[in-house]
């Protein structure tokens, strides 16, 4: 696995010349579990685009190294998932196997075994002939991690999993992504609430557009961190010069 | 009576068999194609792709006159070449599918309309843009059938990469290489469809029988794979009724057709089992649990 990390090297990231993500370094290590807080509008989506290989850096360089595309699972903050699209929560789950059997191929009786268990580790069984429509927003969010579960990738990126979800559901996909870590997958998060960071993420990237931290997640949450976050200011500078610093991948 | 009206006329004139097994084989393959554009929210983007299929057709006339192999190929070039074109514009540009679509289409058309211009009469312009389902020769009824039979098994082998495709494309467009290319490719499915339906409806009714029939269909079941024959049936069954009215009644046959299948998407409308009027507006009883 040594070779499944994911290495930053003074990356930027941005839209139309502006630097949402701003000359960031570091390397994200297989098997770690990485959130990802900050203000909004500091560039953890963005980062998290770039991660899954949707976004090209404007500058600096992303590294994944020996992972492919189909490597990394990446669950995005809304979805371009249409909802009232006809199709039951088993068949939903078993979307994740494609990346096994592509298009064509024909769901085994090993896939099948996994779209079950996946289905029961997320607490859905009894949903499986629910047209997906109907789910609640939890609801939803357990079968989103069911397919993530089937898609068995050494890396999954998670963008706001737990927006506007109540506690249980929380717990309950805690534990997955606890169970994730004990796999030694990767598993990077943006979360807007710090203490869910601090219950199931050791490591933590603080972003306010410029990285302020990362490391230790009880030491990039402090207070004085966060307040230097916080100053971010999140409107463009309209009359922006262009930026100086060394944009060679390696200096950071 | 009976007789009369519903069967004789295919057992008395061969143009009305003709006229019956190619309206029947443009509704059994576009039918099922229109509820995927429908799912897709593209219901507008096969009536564009018809008016881009024009230029085509008219260039290929220009060259040969009123030949189906010229005018097959030009149409389904230029129908291709605007459904690549808009695609690749929505993936690589700033603008959306559907923006992107109209643009193309637009020039298309009236590219079309003048080169049609050039040279001809109202009357050719007549045949492209409503086609002539009573004067189907053997070639054509060969080349619809053929496409037919190419887009259902098309569909039988992509169906579920299609309906992914639809349901969270950038998930099925990480997950496999292949991904990438189903938009491509059902669009070219389209282009093939109504370069198929412009001989025998004309290039603006060919539309018609694709969307109408999988519209209605969308009001009677949730269930995609009810949907799909369901639609087909819809259409085969306003084809076959159209064509019947269209003898009776001396009515121009291709737009009888499409008026049935209207017909039908107004009754479902009203009556449809999951998405009409009367059942949103009264509900059945709620259950226990």
């Amino acid at each position: 696995m040594g070779s499944a990390s994911i290495r930053l090297e003074n990356v930027t990231l941005g839209y139309e010349r502006r630097p949402a993500v701003h000359h960031l370094s570091g390397v994200v290590e297989p098997g770690a579990a990485l959130a990802v807080c900050g203000p909004n509008g500091a560039g953890k989506s963005t980062l998290l685009k770039g991660l899954a290989g949707l976004l090209a850096p404007i500058g600096g360089r992303i590294c994944w190294n020996a992972l492919s595309p189909r490597d990394i699972a990446y669950l995005p903050q809304s979805a371009e998932i249409d909802h009232a699209f006809p199709i039951d929560v088993l068949d939903f789950v078993a979307m994740g196997a494609m990346r096994r059997i592509g298009l064509f191929g024909r769901v085994g009786r090993n896939e099948r075994a996994r779209v079950a268990a996946a289905i029961a580790s997320v607490g859905l069984e009894g949903f499986e002939t629910r047209q997906i429509g109907t789910l609640s927003g939890g609801q939803m969010q357990r079968a989103l991690f069911a397919r993530l579960l089937v898609e068995d990738c050494p890396v999954i990126l998670l963008d706001e999993p737990f927006g506007a979800i109540d506690a249980r559901t929380i717990d309950d996909l805690i534990k997955i992504i606890a169970r994730w870590r004990e796999e030694g997958r990767t598993v990077v998060a943006v979360l807007h609430e710090l203490d869910l960071a601090r219950r199931a993420f050791p490591q933590t990237l603080l972003l306010a557009r410029e990285p302020i931290f990362w490391g230790a997640t009880r030491e990039a949450l402090s207070e004085a961190r966060l307040a230097e976050a916080s100053r971010m200011v999140e409107a463009f500078d309209r009359d922006a010069e262009e930026c100086q610093r060394d944009e060679a991948p390696h200096a950071a | 009576m009976l007789h009369e009206v519903f069967i004789a006329p295919f057992l008395d004139y061969e143009f009305m068999r003709r006229a019956l097994v190619g309206a029947l084989a443009l509704a059994i393959s576009g039918s099922p194609l229109g509820v995927f554009l429908i799912l897709r929210r593209m219901s507008l983007a096969g009536d564009a792709l018809s008016h881009a299929v024009l230029p085509g057709a008219a260039l290929g006339y220009l060259a040969c006159g009123l030949s189906l192999p010229a005018m097959t190929f030009g149409g389904l070039a230029a129908g291709l070449a605007v459904a690549v074109a808009s695609s690749a514009a929505a993936r690589w540009t700033a603008l959306r599918e559907d923006a992107s679509l109209a643009a193309f289409y637009l020039v298309s058309l009236a590219l079309g309309v003048a080169l049609v211009s050039l040279k001809g009469s109202n009357v050719d312009l007549l045949h492209v843009l409503f086609g002539s389902v009573l004067a189907l020769d053997d070639a054509t009824l060969i080349f619809l059938a053929a496409i037919a039979s190419f887009t259902l098994a098309a569909l039988a082998l992509a169906y579920r990469a299609l309906a992914l495709d639809t349901l969270d494309p950038l998930f099925a467009r990480r997950a496999s290489r292949l991904g990438e290319w189903i938009p491509f490719a059902f669009l070219a499915l389209v282009v093939l469809n109504l370069v198929a339906g412009f001989h025998a409806l004309g290039t603006l009714m060919a539309v018609g029988i694709i969307m109408l029939p999988a519209a209605s269909a969308r009001l009677w079941t949730r269930d995609l794979t009810a949907a799909l024959p369901l639609a087909a049936a819809i259409g085969a069954a306003s084809s076959y009724l159209g064509l019947v009215l269209s003898f009776r009644f001396g009515l121009a046959a291709g737009p009888v057709i499409i008026l049935v299948a209207g017909g039908a998407y107004f009754f479902s409308l009203v009556f449809g089992r999951t998405g009409g009027i009367i059942r949103l507006r009264r509900p059945e009883r709620h259950l226990e649990g």
